[in-house]
């Protein structure tokens, strides 16, 4: 295990940056973290968690796929360039390194996303262990350890600095570079950081939601047939915020815009909250709110881990805890689920 | 590098007028082959760019070996430009995608009863020609198509001149209303299926709309028919066809990569939001 001092971050920053493009949270000028380009000065923000999710990195709101130029009834196409450049993410938590295994699974498989899977190539994830984990984190529901965060390299903040362990070859060849700036320590060093990470999320207020109600294909119908899908959509204004912030969502649409100089096929995050999400000239499979809040979640417990052996398409970020506007939100959702097949 | 979303080129070599509102069109790759093999029923992206992408069947049977098919409804943005093309237009390809009828596995030695209305013939034709092609592969075949007129027809110039001559296949012909110059029958299909009372030796594959599939599956129930013997194609809104952009999600399948093609036993076991 490798360590630096508090006040000797920035030479991190310093060392890291000075090879490639480094992004670590801090506070914007609304007072929220967010990912930033590091610059020499730049403060790591103090907040558990960025507003947007790390997704972000990989599969971007917005991304360039393909210029077409069309002449009479001549077309040609140039394929966008794809990411060649390496990045550093520095402070994911648990949460979202683990979201990346859930896109991985959609992106990464046959046929491969190279748009995304580049990104990823490039990409070194340095997780960091969450300091004090909030009321809306439930990320232990889905067996993930705020105080053991995956990615290529973990850190852990103690009361005297910020320690480092690799977890992946490139995590490993990350940390070699960094030789001049970080001293040995051992792994008694962040003993007494995870302890104290542990005794908050054993108390946390919704670590005990009945996931295991949750996942399986035998009940997927019996679910889908719920009444309770009525009452829990009621509320919801199909405004999509919680599919923004998610880690895991990952719908898109791809839309062609005429910039004047050719034509862009551009790829942007999309909706399942949205009726223009499934809309045809032929007809509407889900044509009220009803059937739209249910597809996301039947496919975050049901339909993702159906298809990827078990696991669930969330991560307990509680994102969407924090940003609805009227407070609906995937615990909501199972404990109302789960409450409702106890009473039939 | 190469990326599954984005297309290569084609040019529409072929136009035909099938019905007031259907065209079929002819596609080849710009040195003038085809542009890619596939299996009766599945799908392929096209695009102009600026105006859109669709996923439409490949009408056209495997076994042409010179182009591909499609014959398009005019009903939307794309759909409508596509109509306004002359020959000689490039478009953008990709595909083909999704299962496709399992022509080689489940459907080989077997009778099939293709059913079919309006234009859901346009994925059937490709299944129907590849077992005229193959036709020692397979038992007895019955089409039974129907659309509103008898210009409603898709194809009807095939059916006249290759279809019903052949003697290959045993083709039922139906349209809802009386019309001056048609003495077949008059009627909607599930209550013709039921007069027609066809064996319950048959594999059905049945394609089209909505209402269509709804009673004809009922009166085939009624008739004896299994959930486990009847095909049908699925459509929903697709901006990918790859399994990975989430509006065709049903249940854990996807209908652009896990369909567009089930059986009724599957699919009474997915929620019906189609």
């Amino acid at each position: 295990m490798k360590m630096i001092q508090k006040a000797e971050l920035f030479r991190l920053f310093d060392a890291v940056s000075a090879n490639e493009k480094l992004y670590i949270p801090a506070d914007n000028t609304a007072g929220k973290a967010e990912y930033s380009v590091y610059k020499d000065g730049m403060q790591l923000s103090s907040q558990l968690n960025t507003v947007r999710s790390a997704k972000d990195f990989f599969f971007p709101q917005t991304e360039n796929m393909a210029d077409f130029q069309v002449s009479g009834k001549n077309i040609s196409v140039e394929i966008a360039p794809r990411m060649d450049e390496d990045f550093t993410i520095f402070g994911v938590r648990a949460c979202d390194a683990k979201s990346f295994a859930v896109l991985d699974n959609v992106f990464l498989g046959d046929p491969v996303d190279t748009f995304y899977q580049q990104r990823r190539l490039h990409a070194t994830v340095v997780t960091m262990a969450c300091g004090r984990p909030e009321e809306t984190c439930f990320c232990t529901v889905f067996g993930i350890d705020p105080a053991n965060p995956m990615g290529d390299v973990s850190c852990w903040e103690t009361a005297e600095g910020y320690c480092f362990a690799a977890n992946t070859e490139k995590g490993e060849k990350w940390l070699a570079k960094l030789d001049g700036v970080l001293f040995e320590t051992d792994e008694s060093t962040v003993i007494a950081t995870k302890e104290k990470i542990h005794a908050i999320t054993e108390r946390l207020p919704l670590g005990n939601l009945p996931i295991e109600k949750f996942g399986n294909g035998d009940e997927m119908m019996e679910y889908f047939g719920r009444p309770e899908w009525k009452e829990l959509s009621r509320a919801c204004l199909g405004c999509g915020t919680c599919t923004f912030v998610c880690p895991t969502c990952q719908c898109f649409d791809i839309r062609d815009f005429d910039t004047g100089h050719g034509v862009k096929r551009t790829r942007c995050w999309d909706s399942c909250m949205y009726s223009d999400f499934t809309a045809m000239s032929a007809g509407q499979p889900r044509p009220t709110q009803v059937e739209r809040f249910r597809q996301r979640f039947m496919h975050k417990l049901f339909y993702y881990p159906m298809k990827n052996e078990g696991l669930f398409g969330c991560v307990g970020c509680g994102r969407c805890l924090q940003k609805c506007p009227v407070s609906l939100n995937i615990a909501k959702v199972m404990n109302a689920l789960s409450k409702g097949k106890e009473e039939n | 590098m190469q990326d599954a979303l984005v297309p290569m080129l084609a040019v529409v070599t072929d136009i035909r007028r099938d019905t007031p509102d259907v065209k079929t069109f002819r596609v080849v790759s710009p040195d003038g082959k085809k542009p890619f093999e596939h299996i009766p029923g599945q799908c392929a992206m096209l695009s102009m760019p600026g105006i859109g992408e669709a996923l439409f069947s490949i009408t056209s049977s495997p076994t042409n070996e010179e182009y591909l098919e499609f014959s398009i409804k005019k009903c939307g943005c794309v759909t409508t430009w596509i109509h306004n093309i002359e020959p000689g237009q490039m478009v953008t390809l990709r595909g083909p995608y999704g299962n496709g009828f399992p022509v080689e596995s489940d459907l080989k030695g077997k009778d099939l009863l293709f059913i079919a209305g309006g234009i859901g013939l346009a994925p059937l034709r490709s299944v129907i020609n590849y077992c005229r092609d193959k036709r020692s592969e397979y038992g007895k075949i019955t089409v039974v198509y129907g659309a509103r007129s008898k210009d409603d027809l898709v194809d009807y110039n095939e059916i006249l001149s290759e279809w019903l001559p052949g003697g290959d296949l045993d083709v039922q012909l139906t349209i809802d209303r009386e019309q001056e110059g048609w003495d077949g029958h008059v009627g909607f299909i599930p209550s013709f299926v039921k007069e027609l009372d066809p064996s319950l030796d048959y594999t059905v594959l049945m394609c089209g709309p909505p209402v269509m599939i709804k009673f004809t599956l009922q009166g085939l129930k009624e008739l004896g028919f299994k959930d486990e013997q009847i095909y049908t194609t699925l459509e929903m809104r697709m901006k990918c066809g790859i399994g990975k952009c989430g509006r065709c999600n049903l249940g854990d399948k996807y209908i652009c990569k896990d369909g567009p093609v089930f059986r009724f036993d599957q699919l009474s076991e997915l929620p019906d939001e189609y």
